[in-house]
């Protein structure tokens, strides 16, 4: 029996037709999956009821891949094949990826010319080249399979969070990497947008929010305006190297010199003893959320005991450093978008990092008020996505606001002498469409180039190149005379799409943009039908099997018929359904459904006939010599 | 007779009332649709209509329409968990024959 949830009054859905929609937190360190049920944001567990899944792919052979906890478990003895962070790499090329010498994989650039994705990030692995995007499916791969077996139905969609700051080419990389694992993306909403819509922020009085992301291995702050239900994005800012893994590190750090205190001359640890030490670390540190004191117990390979004890103090002075460096982008951000103290409405507090008695001090220290925290911070971005993720599948009733997300930068293109032209501004509420008039530079010029960029600045050296493409056919005119209009389109997902125009000719050239990163529409296609090949296959196979049995079940029927009722028909009539029977036990033996489908349709109706002649026999033996009222009606 | 939920239901209802902030009870009914005839619907009840009748069951207001009340009359509601998946089922002492998937019913 199908369980049930609660809908909002008057919706109802029909029977199998509920629509399962779920809020995915595509995370750099880790990463959840949300619904709402019965009108409630409940983060999704797997079988042994946990909420978080490492977001750590590891390629064991080509056709074995992990995802998860026993991905992470792997990392430091398989550490070329176990991908940690792939978020970082998203959209990314080589020539993006900073500090390349403390990264373990062998990192190889697709050099694939005409392609796309040309340019692009790859990683070499066990299981051969594997792109950032295709690494990330893996873990929505699971993601998805986690939720379908909770909703017990097939999902009809997934908002995906993404940082406010990813550019077009991050974000398109993550739109390819659900549509890879098998999700129809409703929509991807930035990360704090989504916390603050989790804490019903958008309910709330309009105004400027702040939210402070500390998670595993990064650090965000965003200033978010809410305004007629849409949220703005002020300012972002953060230190992409600060997380509460550094924490940990500072423990770990700490505990060593407590030992070297007492046995100076203590063997360097093994890779195993760092591992449980830091593990140890953490465990520590989440204990003196709620408690003044921590024992740190435990014994090493070589036998070695640990024991000390951590006192909350401690923990303060050896980490305050660390919470003191996420002041300086939060002032930054601040300045950035030119407010007060005195504006900010609320500070919403996410990642488990802002669990700390003495994060959540410093953050109320600064904004001069309390943050919000009564929602759990691992999970309250996975809470709001799936929030928007009902409201985008139609499960609220019409009256409910859809939220809105706005442009991150601004879009442009170049123009003479190197610079940008700005046509759609950053913070447009989307979808939005501009159109902007542009016209030739020389006389007799035919063709244009339109290169699309994105970014703040004015040199296009300084912003990011994101597609190129010529408008051909230009009539011969004046330098000035043509007239060109370029329309700048970008869609709910924040996906843009750019068209130039001749006017006086009409002729028009276009694209939507493939970043330069991304991936092309053809390799997606293709991965997806390598992936599907065999079910498609299988399919066929079944849809043949199907009508075969279908027809059989038929001629056996009508055979049947035949023998009892054969003398109800006249000899020509006869011989027209012996001919159909013919041609349809003809076709069984062919691979062909669709031809054993028509013949028995074609029988079917060759037949309808004698049927009809079959129950008018059948009902007058019924009747024959009985009195009305002896006639059983029922 | 009439309409009850288990405490395990009630008490999940409760819950989702008081998360969703409003709403004053629960809506049992049955629609004529799906694969074997009738299904479930499940809803918060926000506003009361005038041929509405209201059960009582650990505190929590089963609110349900007359047309409705003879297909489930004698329905207990429970919360249950199956495997990752857990939901509301109708234990409906009426039903002569469900499909497959149990969403909808004959009587």
């Amino acid at each position: 029996m199908a369980l049930l949830q609660i809908s909002e009054p008057g919706m109802s859905a029909a029977p199998h037709q509920h629509k399962l929609a779920v809020g995915i937190d595509l995370g750099t360190t880790n990463s959840l999956v949300a619904t709402v049920r019965s009108g409630m944001s409940t983060v999704l567990q797997d079988e042994h009821g946990r909420s978080l899944l490492p977001s750590v792919v590891r390629y064991i052979n080509d056709n074995e891949v992990i995802v998860g906890h026993q991905a992470q478990a792997k990392q430091s003895e398989d550490p070329i094949n176990t991908i940690v962070s792939v978020k970082r790499f998203m959209g990314r090329g080589i020539k993006d990826i900073a500090d390349k010498a403390h990264i373990p994989y062998r990192f190889v650039s697709n050099n694939a010319s005409e392609s796309p994705s040309q340019g692009m990030l790859q990683l070499d692995t066990r299981a051969g080249l594997k792109s950032p995007v295709e690494i990330s499916a893996e873990i929505l791969k699971a993601l998805k399979v986690r939720a379908e077996k909770a909703l017990g139905g097939e999902l009809t969609g997934a908002v995906i969070t993404v940082p406010a700051y990813f550019d077009d080419a991050q974000r398109q990389a993550t739109k390819d990497a659900a549509r890879l694992a098998g999700l129809h993306v409703l929509r991807l909403l930035n990360e704090p947008t989504a916390a603050a819509v989790a804490y019903g922020l958008d309910n709330a009085a309009e105004g400027v929010y702040v939210i402070y992301d500390l998670g595993g291995g990064t650090f965000d702050v965003s200033i978010l305006r809410l305004s007629k239900g849409v949220f703005e994005v002020l300012a972002t800012n953060g230190d992409s190297a600060l997380g509460g893994d550094d924490f940990d590190h500072r423990i770990y750090c700490w505990i060593l010199d407590q030992t070297r205190e007492q046995t100076p001359n203590k063997q360097p640890l093994n890779e195993e003893d760092t591992r449980l030490l830091l593990t140890k670390a953490r465990q520590a540190k989440e204990w003196l959320t709620d408690n003044d004191e921590a024992q740190i117990t435990c014994k090493l390979s070589d036998g070695y005991a640990i024991d000390v004890v951590l006192s909350a103090d401690t923990l303060v002075e050896l980490t305050q450093n660390l919470v003191n460096k996420t002041l300086s982008p939060m002032r930054k951000a601040m300045r950035d978008a030119g407010l007060e103290l005195s504006e900010i409405k609320g500070v919403v507090m996410v990642g488990g990092a802002t669990r700390m008695p003495h994060v959540r001090h410093a953050v109320q220290d600064f904004f001069e008020q309390e943050p919000l925290t009564n929602l759990d911070p691992d999970k309250v971005v996975a809470l709001g996505a799936a929030i928007q993720a009902n409201v985008l599948a139609g499960n609220r009733s019409d009256d409910d606001l859809l939220l809105l997300d706005v442009t991150p930068l601004s879009l442009g293109l170049e123009t003479m002498g190197g610079l940008v032209e700005k046509i759609i501004p950053r913070n447009s509420t989307l979808p939005v469409a501009r159109a902007q008039d542009f016209t030739t530079f020389k006389d007799g010029q035919t063709a244009m180039s339109i290169h699309v960029l994105q970014g703040e600045r004015d040199l296009v050296s300084a912003c990011r190149s994101l597609a190129r493409f010529e408008l051909r056919g230009i009539p011969p005119m004046a330098a000035g005379a043509a007239r060109i209009r370029v329309t700048f389109q970008v869609d709910a997902d924040g996906l843009l799409s750019v068209s130039a125009r001749e006017e006086t000719k009409g002729i028009e050239a276009s694209i939507t943009v493939k970043p330069s990163y991304g991936l092309s529409e053809d390799q997606i296609t293709a991965m997806l039908k390598s992936s599907f090949g065999a079910a498609e296959a299988d399919k066929q196979a079944r849809a043949l099997a199907e009508a075969k049995v279908d027809a059989m079940s038929l001629i056996s029927a009508i055979n049947i018929a035949l023998e009892q009722d054969g003398h109800l028909l006249s000899e020509s009539e006869k011989d027209e359904i012996n001919a159909s029977v013919k041609s349809l036990e003809q076709t069984l033996n062919t691979e062909d459904s669709h031809a054993v489908h028509a013949a028995t349709e074609a029988l079917n109706e060759t037949t309808e006939n004698f049927a009809a002649k079959r129950m008018d026999a059948s009902v007058s033996r019924a009747l024959a010599g009985k009195k009305i009222d002896e006639v059983d009606l029922k | 007779m009439a309409i009850s939920l288990t405490s395990a239901a009630a008490q999940r209802v409760e819950k989702f009332l008081a998360n969703r902030g409003k709403g004053i009870g629960l809506r049992l009914g049955v629609k004529t649709t799906g694969c074997s005839g009738m299904a479930y619907t499940l809803e918060f009840v926000d506003e009361l209509h005038d041929e509405d009748m209201t059960f009582e069951s650990h505190g929590v207001k089963v609110i349900v329409d007359p047309k409705s009340l003879v297909y489930i009359d004698g329905t207990e509601l429970d919360f249950t968990k199956e495997g990752l998946n857990e939901g509301f089922k109708f234990n409906n002492p009426n039903v002569a024959d469900e499909c497959g998937c149990g969403e909808s019913f004959t009587v």
